[in-house]
């Protein structure tokens, strides 16, 4: 698998880690945003359906993982987001970070999610119980 | 943005030697309603976000607006 990529399918963790590990790295961590069942003002959500510019998202990853290269060397990091329509309990994206040593892991994995919502050229539709659709950003 | 244009992707058409300005410019002639994304919408030309909209514009370019970020 690459180390970033949009996907219409479900989002295998296990298949990013071993894209992202290497024997050099003693730590891995993994973010998963996963969808839930309210939206921020409390309304019942029955899925999500995303979209993204595919091109400007890769490249946009891809920036992300090189700025993570410089401020913690060392450190490979993977990013992968599911676009489509989602349900509840699914995968919207994975990060997973690895390294020699647990603090950049960590750090650089919580840097690339925010990151990715800030940033990365995806788009989220979330629908509501009563059948109705509202476009949110971060 | 589509729902309140009523379209996706479409074909402009501006003169030789247009700008960005001038790309939205004829979009606005063609749906006023664009004027109530302007102030969140950024605009990237062939997958870059323009910094300046005095950027010209070529044949064949792809002109994408893109209104704030969703993900993850």
């Amino acid at each position: 698998m690459s180390l970033f990529a949009i996907v219409r399918d479900a989002i295998d963790p296990r298949t990013l880690e071993a894209a992202v590990w290497s024997e050099a790295c003693g730590a891995v961590t993994m973010f998963l945003g996963v969808v839930r069942e309210r939206a921020s003002d409390g309304r019942p959500v029955t899925g999500l359906v995303y979209e993204a510019h595919e091109a400007m998202a890769l490249t946009e990853f891809a920036e992300i993982a090189h700025e993570i290269g410089q401020k913690y060397p060392g450190v490979r990091v993977g990013i992968v987001h599911r676009i489509g329509e989602l349900r509840v309990g699914e995968i919207a994206v994975a990060v997973c970070a690895a390294s020699p040593h647990r603090p950049a892991a960590f750090d650089a994995c919580r840097y690339a999610i925010d990151e990715v919502k800030a940033r990365a050229s995806i788009w989220k539709n979330e629908r509501y119980a009563d059948g109705t659709g509202e476009w949110v950003s971060n | 943005m589509r729902e309140l244009l009523g379209e996706g992707e479409f074909e402009l058409v501006v003169p030789d030697g247009a700008t960005l300005v001038d790309c939205w410019e004829a979009l606005r002639a063609r749906n006023r309603k664009i004027d109530a994304l302007a102030s969140a919408t950024r605009i990237a030309r062939n997958g870059r976000v323009a910094a300046l909209l005095d950027e010209r514009v070529a044949e064949g370019d792809e002109i994408a607006l893109l209104p704030p970020v969703g993900g993850g």
